[in-house]
């Protein structure tokens, strides 16, 4: 434990500048370096958003883009159980609910995991204790944070299966994991993550391991969760479908950074990143044919060590030399608003991007 | 080792306490078959080969004037003409109903539970076993709780101080500890502990005579065994327990606010503990078979001792009974294991 | 005492071995502090045990003497046992009619009167020896001896198929047709059939040799011919409780762990003029490391070393270096040496038998065996020194402890010629693979013949099986076993109980056989029969020294070493002496302690 407030200290304290922000959750200038023998990896790299109560965000992007990462950050979890490694460097702020958690006594980050913030993970059999009853895992969870005995924390356990649509819940409770089928973990895993009525839930590829029809569920109770707790969620996916129904705004990273972010609508209908483009054209839709559907970003996700000068996203970018004087290889560009509440990272003008997308994008979606 | 939490699900077989009996009852049937099939390689190995070697294992028992006819005598006695399978055959029949030999108007009675009758020192032995196997039981049992004690105290912490100066320097001594030999660590241990310094006797003495005598003269030969299976325990604890520690259920675990040392205790720990059972199953078997070099080391008076003098003196029925506890002690472990394995592991249950 | 069985300092290790001695000679000891040398408390000084007798006067009655050992004897049934220690250690609770005198060096290995009132009267023709016996002497439960316990202890030699293992020399003298079934297969009533004993009265035995042999009180004198009281004949379990005639008797015995005797309280020390019986406990340990027993015996937890086949090599070094004055260096009474197979070729040739006596390197050899304290003199010729008859390093016929003791190329050479070899030729060593002192000595004849174009291959057999590999003429043949590196001690001390089974045609055996060099040689043959009907001591020693020439002659031997041997004894040991009776070892029957705590 001593480790940890170690690398707490090497965080540093907030700024005395920066005041508290008045969101329920703020992420100010996040960064999260891990150093290797290769260099330094700099999974997340300067990430700013906020969330209220009731809300959705869906954060999206490759793998590699940064998006788990920001999700364990935000729940103390790259500090927390670090043996011996070279450890994460960790620098920025997260304001939860008025306390910022990267400078908070990691005793107290550990108190507020689980009961104010909670997450689901993307696998739910790896995720699970494979030696322990589903039953046994949720009265765990509900105990640390809730003194009662075990017969109010199994009750309770019970109750939440049957919210989560468990039949039999009181049967089921004392089922290993592994009986459960993939749909039925991933709600026992909802079950767990709302038993102490989490305030943020961090979904993290909620779905990324059922299959369709199980996923269509699972998003539903998803919704439905958090219209009953009023929690704040964060739906991190690589796939933009999952979050279209669910989240008010989005966030696409690329290379650790923030690429575009908006309301829902607008990341759909007005895409402003060369980026985003790229994932809608690549994301399943039920009424085109398997063909055509997807037409994946071309190239590979950028080195997170040697990050691509200028725009990170300039190698695969379709349009890089539709800017002037070669900027998108020398000059990073910055978040840039482009609408209400509506921003993105790129160096072409704003009706240059209203121009490819309205002509060469959206016709072909 | 593979079968550690990484193990796909098999099928899931809730077992009530007809089924666990059913599978022990299935178990212990097909133990019964292996240790007659083992019975019978024993039998070929110390009856064949030295038939093929053209050696005389009966030219052995007589005086330096061999008399032909004295040597066919003990040839008779020993059985040594008779084929395989009817010496297999006397044997089981021994164990159940025991057994006489006749030769020369001497008739020996070896009574049920007859494992064989040494005609080089004249004892049934069956008595020779159980006499000796509390001793290499002790050794093997009180090594055991070292080991696993040092071994995985010092894997755990090898492990969650990873890279320290702790880690090598523990890492170190278990390397060395695996790779020198008992004898050496044996020979070292007495000369610096009992001959040197004095502080232990080092001798034998029986449980039965005095508890603390008994201690006193087991601890160098505990230490030193435990010494080596310690530094293997402790390269596969830590090894194991790094693996565990990147697995998603421990993340999971961190995620729900519990405390480290319960993460460890609770959800690291029980996870480990899978293939080091394997490995205890395993070991235990195998040395309470007889840890013939700690025992030679340390002259105690147990299986493996017992078993380097038969081989030695050509003491067919001490070796093949020797054997066959190893072999059962080994069967037994494993059944062992698998039970507590399904204990342990819900996914393994009974199938 | 038959080939060397005793050993169990096999050389795990011994690099690592190497590392304890050097730990053990600095850490061990710290007890040489003034007390030593020859004190009363003290061990008696470096061999002074060696051929005379040590601190007699300081034995007191009482205390434990306490034994430890490698390996266990091979029966502690009086017919049974083979082992010289176990010879020796058997007159604790045995007693025969004559026996060995209880005293050091040559006259050790004299005979004396022990049941019996004296020697044999022996006839003329020397073919009956009559015996009466002692009063007073009596069995572990009180009963007398009689005539009768002490034939039927000799028939039960004649029940080879029950009670293996022992010398058959009674059995081969007194019924060489093997006539007599033995005692268990004996149809007459009180299983006294055997017609070569007479006992005419319970005090009186009589034996009536077919043929005369000089030789046979020595037999006698053996183990093997102690008195078994039927009644208490447990036939092949008797290994396990013999009953005692002698001053001790078996209080529990473990084979392979220990072995305690206690005071037989019926035995009258009026009755036995032989036995002091000090102690009033004696113990053997057993122990499976060496190194630890003689660890143990230097510490002082044990008195001696039970197989009396001398230290192993760290002990030893040990003991030489802080304790020598606890050690003796006794002549052991083996010989270690090649015997020349005749029916592999080219050794049926004389000649090239000889190239091979002169091609050895002779130091060499000694050196491999240990050097001249653990491993012995040069040895010269085949008589060991302990036998009457024996010249030592005076008979030195190819001059291998003089001018060729470090091998002569150029007479080697010579002999090679004239065995019509001239460029050498190949051939095979066979040693035993359990004895890495025998592994060395074959290397270094290996080395040393290389130079006069004798190219040899060794070949380390199964030490266990050697009375099927090499004990088998056929298999020597077909296996080209030239050179079989072997050891040899005599059962009882006289040219016919060391050399008969290696020198007579008639030991040739198919298996088991130990004349490996297939010695067929009337000369010697005839010497023998001389010897056996020659009953001066005189005559018989001029026989022995013959037939050992005649051996010589014939080129069949390479000796290595009249061999020695570093045995400990603790500072606690008094009346401590070697004897020639028992091939050097100590006289277990009379040690006494100094103290008896």
């Amino acid at each position: 434990m001593t480790e940890l407030s170690k690398t707490q200290a090497a965080v540093g304290e907030p700024t005395a500048t920066s005041p508290a922000p008045t969101a329920f959750l703020e992420v100010r200038d996040l960064k999260v370096h891990f150093p290797t023998d290769d260099g330094l990896v700099k999974s997340v790299d300067g990430l700013s958003f906020q969330l209220e109560r009731g809300k959705t965000l869906g954060i999206v992007g490759e793998s590699g883009s940064g998006k788990s990462v920001t999700s364990l950050g935000i729940m103390g979890l790259h500090t927390a159980g670090q043996y011996g490694k070279r450890k994460a460097q960790i620098s920025g702020e997260i304001w939860l609910d008025g306390t910022e958690l990267l400078s908070a006594d990691p005793d107290h980050v550990r108190k507020l995991r689980g009961r104010e913030m909670a997450m689901i993970f993307q696998d739910p059999l790896s995720a699970l204790h494979p030696y322990y009853t589903i039953g046994q895992q949720i009265v765990e969870a509900y105990r640390i944070h809730h003194d009662v005995d075990k017969k109010t924390a199994r009750r309770r356990a019970v109750e939440m299966l049957d919210r989560v649509g468990i039949p039999q819940p009181d049967k089921r409770v004392d089922n290993y994991p592994h009986e459960f089928s993939g749909g039925m973990r991933q709600r026992a895993m909802i079950a767990m993550s709302l038993v102490n009525n989490p305030e943020l839930l961090i979904a993290d590829e909620p779905t990324t391991a059922l299959d369709v029809t199980v996923q269509a569920q699972i998003l539903d109770l998803i919704r439905d969760l958090q219209k009953e707790f009023g929690s704040a969620v964060i739906v991190i996916t690589h796939d933009l479908g999952v979050v279209a129904e669910l989240a008010d705004d989005i966030l696409v990273m690329y290379g650790g950074r923030c690429v575009e972010r908006g309301p829902a609508e607008k990341v759909f209908y007005e895409p402003r990143h060369p980026y985003t483009w790229g994932l809608l054209g690549s994301m399943p839709r039920l009424d085109r044919d398997q063909q055509e559907r997807l037409i994946p970003v071309k190239g590979s996700p950028p080195s997170l060590i040697n990050v691509p000068s200028g725009c990170a996203f300039n190698p695969r970018c379709p349009y890089a030399d539709v800017p002037k004087d070669d900027v998108t290889r020398t000059v990073r560009p910055e978040l840039a608003e482009v609408g209400s509440r509506h921003w993105a990272a790129c160096h072409m003008t704003k009706e240059q991007r209203e121009r490819i997308w309205t002509e060469e994008i959206a016709p072909k979606l | 080792m593979t079968a550690g939490p990484g193990r796909p699900p098999g099928p899931a077989v809730r077992g009530g306490p007809l089924a666990v009996l059913a599978y022990l009852m299935r178990r212990l049937f097909a133990a019964a078959v292996m240790l007659v099939v083992i019975i019978m390689v024993v039998f070929s190995i110390f009856f064949l080969i030295p038939k093929w070697a053209g050696v005389d294992v009966a030219l052995s028992f007589v005086g330096k004037q061999a008399d032909p006819a004295a040597v066919e005598a003990v040839r008779v006695k020993l059985g040594l003409g008779d084929p395989v399978y009817v010496q297999v055959w006397e044997f089981f029949k021994g164990i159940f109903a025991g057994r006489t030999y006749a030769a020369g108007g001497d008739v020996t009675h070896c009574s049920a539970p007859c494992f064989g009758y040494s005609f080089r020192s004249e004892q049934a032995i069956w008595p020779v076993l159980t006499d000796r196997f509390p001793v290499t039981l002790g050794l093997a049992l009180g090594a055991a709780v070292l080991w696993l004690i040092f071994g995985l105290a010092a894997g755990v912490l090898s492990a969650l101080k990873r890279g320290s100066l702790w880690d090598r320097g523990a890492m170190i001594v278990a390397l060395a500890g695996v790779s020198l030999p008992i004898y050496f660590t044996g020979l070292l241990s007495l000369a610096i502990f009992s001959y040197g310094l004095g502080w232990l006797d080092a001798q034998y003495v029986p449980l039965e005579d005095s508890f603390t005598g008994w201690i006193g003269g087991m601890i160098l030969p505990w230490v030193t065994l435990a010494f080596l299976y310690a530094a293997m325990y402790a390269r596969i604890t830590r090894a194991t327990m790094l693996e565990i520690l990147g697995e998603d259920y421990i993340r999971t675990a961190r995620a729900k606010g519990l405390r480290e040392p319960v993460v460890i205790r609770k959800h690291a720990m029980r996870s480990t503990m899978t293939p080091i059972l394997t490995m205890l199953g395993m070991d235990l078997g195998a040395l309470i078979g007889g840890a013939i070099l700690t025992e030679t080391t340390f002259s105690l008076p147990g299986l493996g001792q017992a078993v380097l003098h038969a081989i030695k003196n050509q003491d067919l029925p001490i070796i093949l009974g020797v054997t066959l506890i190893t072999s059962l002690a080994v069967l037994i472990a494993n059944l062992v294991v698998d039970v507590l394995y399904a204990v342990i592991d819900p996914r393994v249950r009974l199938s | 005492m038959t080939t060397q069985r005793t050993s169990g300092r096999r050389k795990q290790a011994m690099a690592a071995a190497a590392v304890v001695a050097a730990l053990l000679t600095t850490a061990a000891c710290g007890g040489g502090d003034g007390e030593k040398g020859g004190s009363k408390n003290g061990a008696a000084g470096f061999d002074a045990a060696n051929n005379k007798v040590a601190q007699a006067s300081l034995a007191k009655k009482g205390g434990t003497l306490k034994f430890a050992g490698a390996q266990d004897a091979d029966s502690w049934d009086t017919t049974r046992g083979y082992y010289g220690f176990m010879w020796n250690f058997a007159r604790y609770y045995s007693r025969q009619l004559v026996t060995n005198k209880t005293e050091p060096g040559k006259t050790g290995a004299e005979l004396t009167p022990d049941l019996a009132t004296g020697l044999a009267k022996i006839s003329d023709d020397g073919k009956t020896y009559t015996y009466t016996l002692r009063d007073g002497i009596t069995w572990e439960d009180g009963q007398p001896i009689t005539s009768k316990d002490i034939k039927y202890g000799i028939e039960r030699v004649w029940a080879q198929d029950v009670l293996s293992g022992g010398p058959t020399y009674l059995r081969d003298v007194l019924d060489p047709e093997g006539e007599y079934p033995g005692p268990y297969k004996d149809k007459s009533k009180d299983k006294l059939g055997l017609k070569a004993i007479e006992t005419p009265d319970d005090k009186t035995i009589v034996f009536k040799l077919p043929k005369a042999n000089s030789d046979f009180e020595e037999m006698l004198a053996l183990i093997s011919a102690s008195p078994v009281r039927q009644d208490k004949d447990t036939k092949s379990k008797y290994a396990l409780r013999p009953f005692s005639s002698g001053p001790y008797k078996f209080h529990s015995y473990n084979p392979g762990k220990d072995l305690t005797l206690v005071r037989n309280t019926e035995w009258k020390q009026s009755s036995d003029p032989i036995r002091k019986a000090y102690p009033d406990k004696i113990t053997i340990k057993f122990f499976s490391n060496a190194n630890d027993m003689d660890a143990r015996l230097i510490a002082g937890d044990y008195d001696l070393d039970i197989n009396q086949t001398g230290m192993s090599p760290q002990g030893r070094t040990s003991a030489l270096k802080q304790h020598k004055e606890n050690l003796d260096n006794p002549v052991s009474g083996y010989i270690r040496y090649a015997a020349l197979a005749q029916n592999v070729k080219p050794f049926d040739n004389i000649h090239c038998r000889k190239a091979v006596l002169y091609g050895a390197d002779h130091v060499s050899l000694q050196t491999a065996r240990g050097g001249p304290v653990a491993g012995g003199e040069i040895g010269t010729n085949m008589l060991p020194p302990s036998v009457p008859g024996a010249e030592g390093q005076k008979y030195d016929p190819y001059e291998m402890a003089g001018a060729n003791k470090k091998g002569n190329v150029a007479k080697a050479k010579e002999e090679l010629k004239a065995c019509g070899k001239p460029n050498g030729f190949k051939t095979t060593i066979a040693v035993r693979n359990n004895k890495p002192v025998e592994v060395a000595t074959a290397e270094s004849l290996q080395a040393s013949l290389k130079k006069v174009g004798i190219d040899v291959e060794i070949d380390q057999y199964d030490g266990a099986q050697n009375s099927s590999v090499i004990g088998s003429p056929s298999n020597v043949k077909k296996k080209g076993y030239g050179i079989i590196i072997m050891g040899w001690g005599p059962d009882f001390p006289s040219v016919q109980g060391y050399g008969w089974p290696l020198w007579h045609s008639k030991a040739i055996l198919e298996s088991a056989n130990n004349n490996y060099a297939l010695i067929k040689d009337k000369t010697i043959d005839g010497l023998f029969d001389q010897y056996v009907n020659t009953l001066d001591e005189a005559g018989k020693t001029k026989i022995a020294t013959e037939i050992n020439h005649k051996v010589m002659e014939g080129a069949y031997y390479l000796p290595f070493v009249f061999e020695r041997f570093l045995n400990w004894r603790s500072d606690r040991l008094a009346n401590v002496y070697t004897t020639d009776a028992y091939s050097g070892q100590y006289d277990f029957v009379n040690l006494g302690l100094k103290s008896t705590k």
